[in-house]
């Protein structure tokens, strides 16, 4: 029963999302609609089993004295402070919760992001090298496509004798276009249609009860 | 020669933070501003399908990032709403990200006050929602059961701006501002992909790539890539609208110049060193 009744509703769910894809029409498109809202509910309810996971992992941070343990209390304490803030004042602009929203996790936010630069210098400077011919091609176009991402490629390519007045006056940004439109979509064209089919291929195998991984179990 | 070279392969990591913090640091420091040509490509042709939008249409824009792409995707957001509020089209502002809410809340205010424009009236900024790609199939037969409320709690119904829009087939555009996933793609293969809604798209420079096979099919009608993509949105609304204020993204673009020269450099500086050590080494063997 531990095992059929999962596959039962999986089964039976599984069918009607499908059923209301393809004949939106009563009563599959209301029983789709009904099984959308629980959805969300679920996925809602998995915001509270996340909050106190963080909780969780933080205290048994705290009371094993584990490895810098030091900043838990402080990613406990900001989480209990923007809780408590939203909860009392709302999140409306101007109010506790919107003010340390704007004036410390935006900053803060945007400036984990940016210490991706340096390591990205560091890390194209230690790593990108034309070690054989497949290395020095991704080279050459990243390259490319890195001046002709940026106003400064096709000022520097104007520099060069008529090329300002030629046909091509913007010819950086022309060849990183292509770059982009036509081997790189290519690729994505094969990596996403590939992805899909295995995404439909393994739907298939929960729906029918094939693949069983997700229930817990090895078989 | 090959002691120099030698050196420079193991040049100490900390003065390529110096020189990276400084090629980004100077530009902005001396408002440094290169001139952005804008060619036919995603950019322009997102910002021709906005301006085909007749006054009054209703266009939702989904803000699905957080703080941490907000410097990408932040100028993209002010530059596109800009563009809309000032050609009278309505706004309906959703987050499939928690903190893009608030961010949506920014940019739509900021401009809203500067063109005299009030909430509900010409703009609403429903929230979040939770659920990704299942909460837009949702309101693909109805977007108040996605958002009973707006994103303070005012009900769907009592909401001026509203009135008439009960699924995503009234809405005339979905624009996805995106940092990841749930984002372009869920509005793509829902919103367009199922019920033929036109979608452009706003994205980071690093996950550009992976949207130009819906470009290239045209499930998107534009898309822009990261801070150039922001840049060249405003240069075409400045074009059209020079009374229009700057953007923070075109001034931005000359310290991602200089940076991306800086990078390169370093790229050319190892391979040198690189290649003379490998010819070392053979030498050496033989």
């Amino acid at each position: 029963m531990r095992t059929i009744l999962p596959l039962a509703i999986t089964f039976v769910t599984g069918m009607i999302m499908v059923l209301n894809f393809f004949v939106p029409h009563r009563p599959f498109n209301s029983m789709g609609n009904s099984l959308s809202d629980w959805y969300m509910i679920v996925a809602s309810a998995a915001i509270f089993l996340g909050a106190m996971n963080l909780l969780q992992v933080h205290f048994a941070r705290i009371r094993h004295r584990a490895r810098n343990w030091q900043y838990s209390p402080v990613a406990i304490g900001g989480f209990l402070l923007m809780l408590t803030a939203g909860l009392v004042t709302g999140v409306e602009e101007g109010r506790a919760f919107d003010f340390m929203f704007q004036n410390m996790v935006v900053p803060m936010g945007a400036t984990m992001f940016s210490l991706l630069a340096f390591f990205v210098a560091s890390a194209a400077f230690r790593a990108f090298r034309s070690s054989n011919w497949r290395a020095t091609l991704l080279l050459v176009s990243a390259f490319v496509v890195m001046l002709g991402r940026v106003p400064i490629g096709d000022l520097l390519w104007r520099l060069v004798p008529g090329a300002a007045s030629g046909a091509h006056p913007s010819l950086v940004t022309e060849i990183a276009e292509w770059i982009m439109q036509v081997p790189n979509m290519a690729g994505q064209r094969a990596v996403m249609i590939g992805a899909a089919l295995g995404v439909v291929a393994t739907s298939l195998r929960m729906i029918f009860g094939v693949e069983r991984s997700y229930l817990g179990g090895a078989d | 020669m090959g002691g120099l070279l030698e050196k420079l392969d193991r040049i100490d990591r900390r003065f390529i933070y110096l020189l990276m913090a400084l090629s980004v640091l100077v530009p902005l420091a001396f408002r440094l501003e290169m001139p952005i040509p804008v060619s036919p490509g995603p950019s322009m042709d997102l910002y021709e399908a906005v301006d085909a939008l007749p006054p009054g249409s209703v266009v939702i824009v989904s803000y699905d990032y957080d703080p941490s792409t907000m410097p990408e995707l932040q100028p993209m957001a002010v530059a596109l709403t800009r563009h809309l509020m000032s050609r009278g089209v309505k706004i309906i502002a959703t987050a499939l990200w928690p903190q893009g809410a608030s961010l949506a809340q920014n940019a739509l205010t900021q401009i809203s006050d500067s063109l005299g424009l009030s909430e509900y009236e010409d703009w609403v900024n429903l929230g979040y929602t939770v659920g990704g790609a299942v909460s837009v199939v949702r309101m693909g037969s109805s977007i108040s059961a996605v958002f009973p409320r707006d994103r303070v709690g005012v009900p769907y119904d009592s909401i001026p701006v509203l009135e008439g829009v009960g699924r995503l087939a009234d809405i005339s555009m979905v624009i996805a501002l995106s940092a990841g996933d749930p984002g372009i793609h869920a509005w793509v293969m829902v919103a367009q992909g199922r019920f033929g809604i036109p979608v452009g798209g706003g994205c980071t420079a690093v996950s550009a790539p992976e949207f130009y096979t819906y470009l290239g099919s045209g499930q998107l009608v534009g898309l822009l890539g990261g801070l150039k993509g922001a840049a060249d949105y405003e240069t075409l609304l400045k074009r059209d609208n020079p009374g229009a204020p700057g953007g923070t993204a075109t001034p931005g673009m000359a310290a991602q110049s200089i940076s991306h020269l800086v990078i390169m450099g370093f790229i050319v500086i190892g391979n040198i060193a690189f290649i003379a050590g490998r010819k070392r080494k053979r030498g050496g063997a033989k």
